[in-house]
């Protein structure tokens, strides 16, 4: 188990930039093993908020580089279960997760595991872009590296144009690196955040409706860079678009009250899904 | 997935628009059905009149199709079907393309029909209105497997198709024997066997329907089980 006041003590420290040990690990000792056909082993998963209960002992396994989506009505655990994958839960004010996550077989909830170091590993793209908005382009890009480490130009400028380039950003604003991260469009301003997160050479990338405040382009766009990014990076997507999710991921898992329902390849939960709930919910008999 | 209770969709349009098409599909089954018993009707009557009325009967069918197929393509962009209501769409696009065959099929028959009434007859029709029989209730069956989600009945629609083939094989045998004994009777015994293959067509039309069926209820595809390369 896991309470908030530990882990805001390790954000305490993200924030002031104190020093952590070396990123891609969780602590001195671990092992990666980028290798490994499961990238998270999730078990017996709950999470509550005070008193209320929200996850329910979720079990699922979500494969190395692959696109997952987390599907599931307004309330049901989708968010707070990818807060979870990368230890965000906890920061919420009596916030407690239950069971265990493993990240490349490491239990990211172990005693000595660093949660900063976890969420390098474990990026997250929230539904609303979020740059600092007077801060330029490419200070925005480096934030998250700059918290940890010295760079000099060369390797901040090297970074910054790989991040770009990742987010599929770079043609756009190479020739203006120096404006502002506020002056972008909200879709350039969601790649933007999602080149902050490739930055820091996560091994995830979980992602909260990324979509939602974006026009249909952007979406598209966004989409297409979900589907590139997918040969280096595990995506976990949560998504209220059904048909976003039936578009980018390989497989699909639907919440429901807390509860994990069904889990199958994304072909299957949208052709043919096994549990009439499922069902229920992607045609629209729902509520 | 298993049939159980039907729940209706949140969004009623969806709901309204749905329960058109499947009134559409049902109305144009009706038709065909009956384009498919007045054909055979027309055939063993020598009803020339009866033949030409049914062709006409085939515009009909063909703009069921049109319209069928247009509030499919209005469905599939407005409301981008999930699971279920994705099969039933993409079965009502196979369906109409079944259906409006087997109303080509009567066409054909009818045409044989007035050919065949004006000319002396090859053989007794016993077979054929039997291969008929069969053949409307396969398209019956089907329907109402389609309205109410019934596998069992899908199923029973496609064990039939093996009786439509073999009564099929007797035809042909009969017309044979029958021109073989007489070769003034050749061009009319042709088209006999015309009429017997169009019948046998339509039965496969049927199956197709049935199969489909299956795949809406079940989401199992069940076509050329054991024939598709591994």
């Amino acid at each position: 188990m896991v309470t908030a006041g530990t882990s805001i003590e390790t954000e305490r420290r993200r924030m002031t930039g104190s020093p952590c040990p070396a990123p891609g690990r969780l602590r001195e000792s671990s092992v990666n093993s980028d290798v490994a056909a499961t990238k998270f082993r999730v078990r017996r998963l709950a999470a509550w908020f005070g008193s209320q209960k929200v996850l329910h002992g979720l079990d699922l396994e979500i494969s190395n580089r692959r696109v997952t989506a987390i599907i599931g009505p307004s309330g049901c655990g989708k968010s707070t279960f990818i807060r979870c994958l990368n230890r965000m839960h906890e920061l919420v004010p009596s916030a407690r997760v239950g069971g265990e996550v493993r990240l490349d077989q490491e239990d990211i909830y172990g005693p000595d595991v660093d949660p900063v170091l976890l969420r390098r590993r474990v990026g997250m793209v929230f539904q609303k872009p979020n740059p600092f908005p007077s801060m330029s382009i490419r200070d925005n890009v480096l934030a998250g590296l700059r918290l940890t480490h010295q760079l000099d130009r060369a390797s901040a400028d090297e970074t910054n144009e790989r991040a770009l380039r990742s987010a599929a950003l770079w043609d756009e604003v190479k020739d203006r690196l120096d404006e502002p991260g506020g002056g972008l469009s909200g879709g350039q301003q969601q790649r933007l955040c999602i080149a902050r997160a490739l930055a820091v050479e996560p091994d995830v990338l979980l992602m909260d409706e990324p979509c939602s405040a974006l026009d249909p382009i952007a979406t598209a766009r966004i989409e297409d860079l979900i589907h590139s990014l997918r040969e280096r990076y595990t995506i976990v997507i949560v998504t209220h678009n059904m048909q976003q999710a039936a578009r980018v991921s390989d497989r699909t898992a639907f919440l429901l009250t807390g509860e994990l329902v069904e889990y199958a390849p994304t072909d299957r939960i949208f052709t043919a899904p096994a549990d009439k709930r499922t069902e229920d919910y992607i045609t629209g008999k729902f509520g | 997935m298993p049939p159980t209770t039907l729940k209706t969709h949140t969004d009623r349009q969806y709901d309204a628009q749905l329960d058109d098409l499947r009134a559409r599909l049902v109305d144009m089954a009706r038709r065909v059905e009956e384009m498919i018993a007045n054909s055979v009707r027309a055939l063993v009557n020598r009803d020339a009149a009866l033949a030409k009325r049914t062709i006409e009967d085939d515009h009909q069918v063909n703009r069921c199709e049109v319209e069928a197929d247009e509030l499919c393509l209005l469905i599939l962009a407005k409301r981008q079907p999930m699971a279920s209501d994705l099969r039933f769409i993409t079965l009502a696009l196979k369906m109409v393309t079944d259906l409006e065959r087997i109303g080509d099929l009567a066409v054909n028959i009818c045409e044989r029909a007035i050919d065949l009434s004006s000319v002396p007859k090859v053989k007794p029709w016993e077979d054929i209105p039997g291969m008929a029989a069969i053949v409307r209730a396969m398209v019956r069956e089907a329907i109402d497997a389609f309205i109410s989600r019934d596998a069992v009945k899908a199923q029973q629609v496609i064990e039939w198709d093996d009786e439509v083939d073999a009564q099929y094989r007797h035809v042909v045998l009969d017309v044979i024997n029958v021109m073989i004994a007489d070769r003034s009777t050749v061009e009319n015994g042709v088209m006999v066997q015309s009429v017997a293959k169009w019948l046998e067509r339509m039965a496969d039309h049927a199956t197709n329907i049935a199969e489909q069926v299956i795949f809406m209820v079940h989401g199992k595809d069940i076509r050329h089980l054991g024939k598709l390369p591994r």
